[in-house]
């Protein structure tokens, strides 16, 4: 049976992806390193993010907790409510909605910058220069963000505590050192491991995928603006399927 | 004046300057069905100037991305200074590019740096024992070159259509190469700049003795600046001489590149 285009497309490119991750390690790992490129990338993508994931975690932490309230004193067990806010935050959604916003900030910016790089031959350009573009542009971003996403977690989680205490202290009176005392009681060591080893592979998964887009971005700006959104549509997408994976793993493990 | 397969230049040709400096034999590129090249030979001498006229999409642009090594071809070979670029190894390679300056067609500047950056960037990577006050003089006699001294710390973004064409010429010559290729260096800009640029090419040349290779649609430019111009048809060097015999010429598809 022949394959439809589609499908043979998916295969080619899912093929041309496998051989550029294999470029990122058999070039990109290699000394001699780009250590400063790689640091400035970490200040413009981790340290530039950091409001944005910030302000995105308040808000839904302050949230969260409004929209669970009701249910919870339905039941009699408000008490319980820093516990339940705390252990969804800080497995699943915290996680996973910075790594989305990220995805969103980050994917596409790299996506978009390497993109118009490549149309106007500025990727040529640093080859004639005698940079290798791997190292350069691809090891560097890819390493920044798979380095930067699990410590905007770490930071966005606990602004999303923070958050929440306020929401739970727009109904009751409860002290930060009660509240999080709660929070962190009701905490494991297989909580916040698999949480945080997770967002290692979501940030190599945005990276990789923004530079892969930018890399392959066709001529013209149209092409430079669907390299950008395509990245943060396949880099959500893979997020998700990461998240699956890890939660299968982890049981696996024993760690749920 | 020579048309046709047999493209080589004649070794007694009075037009050669010096000795060979690029030697392309029997080169041949494809991508997909579509042959791009198909056994185009060409040799370029010591402080000589070829220009590549052709249609659009004719393969100007995918000869000099192979011999700069941005390109792979399928077969052929192509040899700077004696080395077969498709056969360096990635150290080689960018040995041999020390030797050959690439000025891009959209320029290529980075438009995340600044003009000095941009021009340190070469140098920090193929010369990395120089110290900072090296390099502050090598930036500052490149941009005197080409009369932009003042735009050092601007962003490429500041610069106009001339300005930039310039600067990226400054960072081609900052390595001193001994070959440059230019692509389309004068395309979009107006004629004023365009000649301005075709007269710094030349001034530039004189200076540090370069050879060239120039690929243009501007007629002008082919006037001011060729030694040898060579048309490239069919994937095939078409015709080869200079500027004056291929404008008497009496074939028909000379004739429709210089009317």
């Amino acid at each position: 049976m022949a394959l439809t285009e589609d499908t043979r497309n998916f295969f080619d490119e899912t093929g041309d992806m496998a051989k550029f991750t294999g470029r990122f390690f058999s070039h990109g790992l290699r000394p001699q390193f780009e250590i400063k490129e790689l640091l400035a990338q970490c200040y413009t993508i981790g340290y530039k993010s950091f409001p944005l994931i910030g302000l995105t975690g308040f808000i839904m932490g302050l949230v969260l907790t409004m929209q669970l309230r009701p249910s919870l004193v339905s039941y009699g067990v408000q008490s319980e409510l820093p516990v339940m806010v705390g252990i969804a935050i800080v497995r699943e959604i915290g996680p996973v909605i910075t790594a989305l916003i990220f995805a969103g900030k980050i994917g596409s910016s790299i996506g978009a910058e390497l993109g118009s790089m490549k149309v106007t031959e500025q990727i040529d350009a640093m080859e004639v220069s005698g940079t290798n573009p791997y190292k350069y542009l691809v090891a560097t971003r890819v390493l920044a963000t798979t380095l930067m996403l699990p410590v905007l977690t770490i930071l966005g989680d606990a602004v999303s505590l923070f958050g929440a205490y306020i929401g739970v202290n727009l109904s009751s009176v409860t002290s930060l050192h009660f509240f999080f005392t709660q929070v962190f009681q009701s905490l494991s060591f297989s909580d916040i491991l698999p949480a945080i080893t997770k967002t290692f592979f979501f940030g190599f998964a945005v990276g990789i995928i923004g530079c892969y887009k930018g890399f392959n971005s066709s001529k013209g700006t149209k092409g430079v603006g669907i390299s950008a959104n395509s990245a943060v549509v396949l880099s959500s997408v893979l997020i998700f399927i990461i998240d699956l994976l890890a939660v299968q793993f982890t049981n696996l493990l024993g760690l749920n | 004046m020579e048309t046709g397969k047999k493209n080589e230049l004649n070794p007694k040709d009075n037009l050669a300057k010096g000795a060979p400096v690029i030697i392309i034999e029997h080169l041949f590129k494809r991508f997909g069905k579509n042959v791009v090249l198909k056994d185009f030979n060409l040799t370029v001498h010591q402080e000589e100037n070829v220009v590549i006229l052709g249609k659009s999409g004719a393969g100007k642009s995918v000869l000099i991305k192979c011999i700069i090594g941005l390109l792979k071809p399928d077969s052929g070979k192509i040899l700077v200074f004696g080395d077969n670029v498709p056969d360096l190894s990635p150290d080689e390679l960018d040995r041999v590019r020390t030797k050959i300056g690439f000025l891009f067609q959209a320029n290529a500047l980075y438009d995340s740096m600044t003009v000095r950056e941009n021009l340190e960037f070469p140098l920090r990577r193929h010369w990395i024992d120089l110290t900072q006050k090296q390099v502050d003089q090598m930036v500052s006699e490149a941009l005197d070159n080409v009369g932009l001294k003042n735009t050092v710390d601007m962003m490429p973004a500041e610069l106009s259509g001339g300005m930039l064409k310039r600067v990226a010429l400054a960072r081609t010559l900052i390595l001193k190469p001994e070959i440059i290729l230019y692509d389309e260096p004068t395309t979009g800009l107006d004629p004023v700049t365009s000649r301005e640029i075709d007269n710094l090419i030349l001034k530039l040349q004189k200076k540090y003795h370069t050879s060239s290779i120039v690929i243009s649609h501007d007629m002008n430019c082919v006037k001011n600046i060729a030694d040898r111009v060579i048309l490239l048809l069919d994937g095939m060097c078409y015709a080869n001489g200079t500027y004056n015999k291929l404008e008497r010429s009496v074939d028909e598809r000379i004739k429709q590149f210089f009317e």
